[in-house]
């Protein structure tokens, strides 16, 4: 590893994007995730790059489009409302299978809501927030290091399997910062992007980027098509962290700051004899059921808490498939719940 | 270090402002009988001044917010307060501005009430900090902030640290760079800051202009 470096972690979703090779930023401005622009703009001009503030979320997922289907590294950034605006860019650019990075810097909502941190967007992310049946490669990181490294990831992700990958984390991440160490020189396979649209010269047919079928057979064959490969996306993409989970009284299910939060409930737990493990998604989809099938019967109950009413807690009752009893703990409106809370809580189940 | 009726925190987004700021303050309350902070942020949503307002309180310090702080909305909106903290001088006020030329914009509107006054501008860099990590950018970021704001910079707080992950290697690299800057610009280091185990690196010399910090503004899980 080299450089280290103290950033914000919306710096360093920029940061990565441009050592990912991303020479291309459109977006809109909205809290908590503004200064993923600021650096952008900054940065862009320095590396010949582009950076456009649209007119609009609308306005940007599509020259998103526009530059994904040129073969470009391209990334847009926004926060809740923002990404609920772009939903339709969203499943279009799905359909034609464009390689290319959303970040979306949780705040709470519904509606206007508030500039403060949630995971209300779970459902949006991994259910398909547009229409049609379509999936986003949707990575939760924790710490701003890991931010860095699969936001790096996310491009190649895109690239590998032509899908858009979505960096989904809280304001919190998005706003705290932490020590980040860079690599001298990031892994950026060569994705030989044959099917773009990079002008034929006169030596080839020409390629074609769409999202519209007008046979339903053709229609169907292409939906069939995208099953297929977000199957194998779910086969060679699922991330999880797995937390001292051997013979746990209780295991906990918490993605992004939360689990950062969960982390130091299990030793305040630990302190008073009760083994709690940790279950961390890290691809919240791919979802990581086999894990927790895995320990479906270790623990005595499963605890999921978000920042949310109870959205992931869905896929891991789900995923324990009535094995155990999964409880749930939230705290919404841009609170987050305590140590204390959360120990409370298990002391309360365990009883 | 600690003369100054009105002290103002200016700097690079992310520098540490806010921390030596509230820590500038909580000296200065042991020094002084009557001692202000101004939470002057008009760019940054979260952790901020406000985070450690029951903390300052609780040392008599008056507190002075914008009136959306820590809300769910970003309304960046100065509150009246300020105007009173010019009239009365028994107080000793500290400033804790928002990052860059855009956050230091706010304060040009108190130009005036400021140049009469008996003030410090301090400039707060980290050298870890990517916009801030050679003596060209520190300078540059430097000019746009007296630019925005109107005011000169009179004194360079030397805050580089990449928090418990800091080094030795880090501080006198840090130190390097920002004598650098200081002797370009004809600015004087003020002073260095740090929380406490920083103090081991460091030289005799520097030890004696050295704020302690200690952490108020808190992630959720700490």
């Amino acid at each position: 590893m080299g450089e280290k470096l103290l950033m914000k972690g919306n710096e360093v979703i920029a940061e990565a994007a441009l050592r990912a090779g991303c020479r291309y930023y459109f977006g809109y401005p909205i809290t908590p995730q503004t200064e993923i622009a600021h650096y952008m703009a900054k940065m862009m001009p320095k590396v010949n790059g582009t950076f456009i503030q649209a007119e609009s979320e609308v306005a940007a997922i599509n020259m998103v489009y526009g530059a994904a289907s040129a073969g470009a590294r391209v990334m847009t950034s926004s926060s809740s409302p923002g990404i609920s605006l772009k939903q339709e860019g969203i499943s279009y650019a799905s359909c034609a299978e464009l390689p290319a990075v959303i970040v979306n810097i949780v705040r709470c909502g519904p509606g206007l809501g508030g500039i403060l941190p949630s995971q209300g967007d779970y459902f949006q992310a991994v259910k398909g927030g547009g229409h049609g049946d379509y999936k986003l490669v949707v990575l939760a990181p924790y710490s701003v290091q890991e931010l860095y490294e699969l936001t790096v990831e996310a491009f190649n992700i895109a690239d590998r399997y032509r899908v858009l990958a979505m960096i989904m984390g809280d304001g919190t991440l998005g706003q705290m910062m932490e020590a980040v160490e860079f690599r001298d020189k990031e892994e950026t396979p060569d994705f030989k992007k044959d099917w773009a649209l990079t002008g034929t010269g006169m030596n080839r047919e020409h390629n074609v980027v769409t999202s519209i079928y007008i046979k339903p057979e053709e229609l169907e064959a292409h939906n069939i098509k995208l099953q297929k490969k977000y199957e194998q996306i779910a086969l060679n993409e699922t991330r999880v962290e797995v937390y001292n989970c051997d013979d746990a009284d209780i295991i906990v299910a918490a993605y992004g700051s939360v689990a950062r939060i969960v982390k130091n409930v299990i030793k305040m737990a630990q302190k008073e004899g009760i083994k709690v493990g940790l279950i961390r998604p890290i691809t919240l989809w791919p979802f990581p059921s086999k894990a927790f099938e895995k320990y479906a019967q270790v623990p005595k109950a499963f605890l999921t808490v978000e920042l949310s009413a109870g959205q992931m807690v869905e896929d891991v009752r789900l995923a324990v498939n009535g094995k155990n009893n999964v409880h749930f703990y939230g705290r919404m409106g841009g609170m987050l719940p305590t140590q204390k809370e959360i120990l409370d809580r298990i002391k309360q189940i365990l009883k | 270090m600690f003369n100054k009726r009105i002290n103002i925190f200016t700097g690079h987004f992310g520098s540490g402002k806010t921390e030596v700021a509230v820590n500038f303050a909580i000296k200065l309350s042991e020094l002084y009988d009557k001692t202000a902070i101004v939470d002057f942020d008009i760019v940054n949503p979260y952790f901020r001044t406000a985070d450690a307002k029951s903390e300052l309180e609780r040392r008599g310090i008056l507190v002075i917010l914008p009136l959306y702080a820590n809300t769910n909305v970003d309304v960046p909106s100065l509150p009246p307060e300020i105007n009173g903290i010019f009239e009365r001088k028994e107080y000793r006020v500290v400033f804790d501005v928002g990052g860059d030329d855009i956050g230091a914009k706010a304060l040009s509107r108190y130009r005036d009430e400021i140049l009469k006054d008996d003030y410090e501008m301090f400039f707060v860099v980290n050298t870890r900090r990517p916009m801030t990590d050679t003596d060209e950018k520190i300078g540059r970021l430097i000019a746009e902030i007296e630019y925005s704001s109107r005011l000169k910079v009179t004194g360079i707080v030397n805050n580089t640290n990449l928090l418990e992950d800091t080094t030795a290697d880090d501080l006198i690299q840090g130190g390097k760079i920002i004598e650098e800057v200081s002797k370009k610009l004809n600015i004087p280091v003020a002073f260095t800051s740090g929380f406490s185990e920083s103090i081991r690196h460091m030289a005799d010399n520097e030890k004696k202009r050295f704020l302690e910090l200690q952490k108020f503004i808190k992630l959720p899980w700490e």
